[in-house]
């Protein structure tokens, strides 16, 4: 298409007009520190965000303040102390933390812990997962005002903590997980009780489901905010239920050959096409059903047998390089661990799933509002010790 | 109009009014901080809430009380340190100019305005002054998102409000809120007075967007984005301590009082009961018998206690709204709707 002279000439004459005006209205943005202390942040995370009204235009995480150091004082402990520490990484779903590690030793040490050990310990991993799955979708609700699904939350978590304190001796830190196996076995007439826990769990689903999940403001405060189409996702490194979200069919409990008890469960794992933060909830809630039916299934399946295989009484690993990662609660979960033959590890790399999970919230904060800011801070549900280690 | 059997002097009326008015106003407050916020949402959330102080925790709200006024009254450096602490008492005093008009009994109110609920829903929207002066002067930039969402919000919701009264106005033909609470209490439905003839019959649709405008303007969950806990802190009074705190604290909950005395009096009959019982005249207020103003305080306060159920059930359970969510369902909806309700009301009144 041909212009003549004066329809340019009356184009430049428009381009410049709105030019002046934007000149003469810009507003000065604001800068909003959205923590370090700050409600909606789950501790100590600072969002810098740049807004134009309400309206983000730019937006960075700066995560580091309460960074204490794990890989490194990995470095200085032998290789059971290390269950301690890495516990404390994930504090809500602390079991699972110490699972990719422990596996990552014994694939250098070349054992494998006795079946037994394998399903319990997939037990307690699925059940971690619940205890903190089950408080990101209590907490989902106080994000957005809505503060009795959290105390629903809490009351329900409680079942499955008992269930872990009972079986490890700790409600928050279980250190539990030993390399070649478990430190103890059940205590007896765990197994019922788990049966009873895991129940009333499956009713806190569908109580979580009905207030809040079938809520008009909530889904109107949901759908279609803060989508995260699939190559982004994959480019960012999300891993776990948000990817899962995001249409990418991809679970480590089920692509990956582990010494774990997965696959003698009949599960499903979830995907959901649109990525949205309400496709983020929806997966996590799914995923704590599918949990449930994994551990009820696995209660029946709990084979007889010691829990430790035979290890030597001072663990010195060989010399090497392993790589294990796990679906854990909040995403990928692996350790890089590097061993020279000593009591404790030479370098220990953490890939901790909130950490990347966050990465992707300079992208996805762009252009939305302060009150979705929080919202999407809320669905991509990180963990302030999974982002600082 | 029944005389006082003794003469009261003018002081002694005067302190005998600002007693009234405290006690109209706090104790509502009160009541509904300790039976809603403690206990109701305790309930709701399976737990017991404060059991220690007084029998089942009912002096809780004494030792909360003291625990502010032992704090330090402070004001951020760089604040408009007068306006930032008299942004408080802007708050309150809409809640006490309110209270004013609201009649008790067929004596029992302190003034008799011929326009009574003109003035409530003019002086109701004095809250939104204090709420604004205390984001912007406060320096703080959650405190300045949270006022400036207030005052949109405020503003937006008033509207709805209005027009949800007038379709009582011209049901009830007058703007006095006495000569309200007598319409109903002496109306009958199809010749049957038994019931009197409550307006929430009638303006059902009317006292739906009441509720949900009188929410908003108390900025409750679903529409609390001034106070926003997990977005703003809290919003417009974030920096606020101690008693000043204090002051908002009861302010917010004695609006809810007074919003739901003003709600009983146009939609569920006020003060009264079906006057159709005792043989009483609604056009000679005087027929009404001198108990009516010991019962009707605690009539109207039964109806306030269960309106305000409704008002903070909700507040427990649902989530909030998003700014341009509640504008878009003010404006889109509510304010239509309203305007069809009072449309549909002039045509219903004329034609019968």
């Amino acid at each position: 298409m041909t212009l003549t002279d004066r329809q340019q000439l009356s184009y430049i004459a428009s381009q410049a007009a709105d030019a002046r005006l934007n000149v003469e209205l810009e507003t000065e943005g604001m800068t909003l520190n959205i923590g370090p202390q700050h409600p909606a942040t789950h501790g100590t995370l600072r969002i810098i965000c740049r807004l134009d009204g309400e309206q983000v235009i730019w937006a960075e995480p700066s995560a580091g303040y309460m960074h204490r150091g794990y890989e490194k004082l990995t470095e200085v402990r032998t290789f059971p102390q290390v269950t301690t520490l890495v516990n404390r990484i994930d504090w809500l779903g602390s079991f699972a933390n110490e699972v990719p590690f422990i596996l990552a030793a014994e694939k250098l040490m070349e054992i494998e812990a006795p079946p037994r050990a394998q399903v319990i310990r997939t037990i307690l991993f699925e059940l971690s997962r619940i205890a903190n799955v089950s408080l990101f979708l209590g907490d989902l609700g106080v994000q957005m005002g809505a503060v009795t699904p959290v105390f629903l939350a809490f009351r329900d978590r409680e079942y499955v903590l008992n269930l872990i304190e009972s079986a490890t001796g700790g409600r928050f830190h279980p250190n539990f997980d030993r390399i070649g196996g478990l430190k103890d076995d059940l205590p007896k007439g765990w197994i019922d009780e788990a049966r009873q826990s895991v129940k009333k769990l499956m009713q806190f689903c569908d109580t979580i489901e009905d207030l809040l999940f079938g809520n008009e403001i909530f889904q109107s405060r949901m759908r279609g905010i803060g989508v995260i189409p699939a190559e982004v996702a994959k480019d960012y490194g999300l891993s776990g239920p948000n990817l899962r979200a995001s249409g990418v069919d991809w679970d480590l409990r089920r692509d990956q050959e582990l010494p774990m008890a997965w696959d003698k469960a009949d599960w499903k794992v979830w995907t959901h096409p649109d990525g949205d933060s309400w496709a983020r909830c929806w997966i996590r809630l799914q995923e704590t059903r599918e949990s449930c039916k994994i551990v009820e299934q696995l209660l029946d399946q709990i084979p007889a047998g010691p829990v430790m295989t035979k290890v030597p009484r001072i663990i010195k690993v060989p010399a090497g390089e392993a790589w294990v990662s796990t679906e854990n609660p909040l995403g990928e979960m692996g350790y890089y661990v590097v061993s020279k033959g000593d009591l404790g590890p030479f370098r220990v790399k953490i890939r901790s799933a909130s950490f990347n999970n966050i990465s992707v919230v300079p992208w996805v904060l762009k252009g939305v509002y302060v009150p979705d800011v929080i919202t999407i801070l809320a669905s991509l549900y990180f963990i302030l010790g999974d982002i600082d280690r | 109009m029944v005389q006082f059997a003794i003469e009261i002097p003018y002081w002694g009326q005067s302190l005998l009014r600002v007693v009234g008015g405290l006690v109209a106003v706090l104790l509502p407050a009160g009541g509904i901080v300790y039976l809603f916020l403690f206990k109701m949402m305790s309930f709701m959330q399976s737990r017991l809430g404060p059991m220690e102080a007084g029998p089942y925790g009912s002096l809780q709200l004494v030792a909360e009380v003291g625990k502010w006024m032992q704090k330090e009254d402070l004001a951020p450096e760089r604040a408009d340190v007068p306006i930032y602490k008299i942004a408080p008492l802007i708050v309150l005093l809409s809640t006490f100019l309110l209270i004013v008009v609201v009649p008790f009994g067929p004596d029992a109110y302190f003034t008799d305005f011929e326009t009574g609920i003109f003035y409530a829903m003019a002086v109701g929207s004095v809250s939104v002054l204090g709420i604004l002066i205390a984001g912007w002067s406060s320096a703080n930039k959650y405190s300045l998102l949270g006022g400036l969402r207030a005052a949109g919000q405020l503003i937006a919701y008033e509207l709805p409000m209005v027009l949800a009264t007038l379709g009582v106005v011209i049901q009830a033909g007058s703007m006095n809120l006495n000569q309200i609470v007598v319409a109903q209490n002496d109306g009958e439905i199809f010749g049957f007075g038994g019931l009197g003839n409550p307006f929430i019959i009638t303006q059902f649709v009317g006292f739906l967007i009441f509720m949900i405008a009188v929410q908003a303007e108390l900025t409750q969950v679903p529409f609390d984005m001034p106070i926003a806990e997990s977005e703003l802190v809290s919003g417009y009074m974030t920096e606020y301590s101690g008693f000043r705190f204090l002051i908002f604290f009861i302010a917010e909950f004695a609006t809810a009082g007074v919003f739901a005395f003003i709600a009983s009096i146009l939609f569920l009959g006020g003060w009264g009961i079906p006057f159709d019982w005792f043989g009483w005249d609604g056009a000679d207020l005087g027929t009404v018998d001198n108990w009516m103003n010991v019962a009707g305080p605690i009539i109207m306060a039964t109806k306030m206690f269960i309106l305000v159920a409704i008002i903070m059930w909700v507040r427990f359970s649902y989530p909030r709204f998003r700014e341009d969510q509640l504008q878009t369902f003010a404006w889109k909806f509510l304010i239509p709707l309203s305007l069809a309700n009072i449309a549909a009301t002039a045509i219903l009144k004329v034609s019968f």
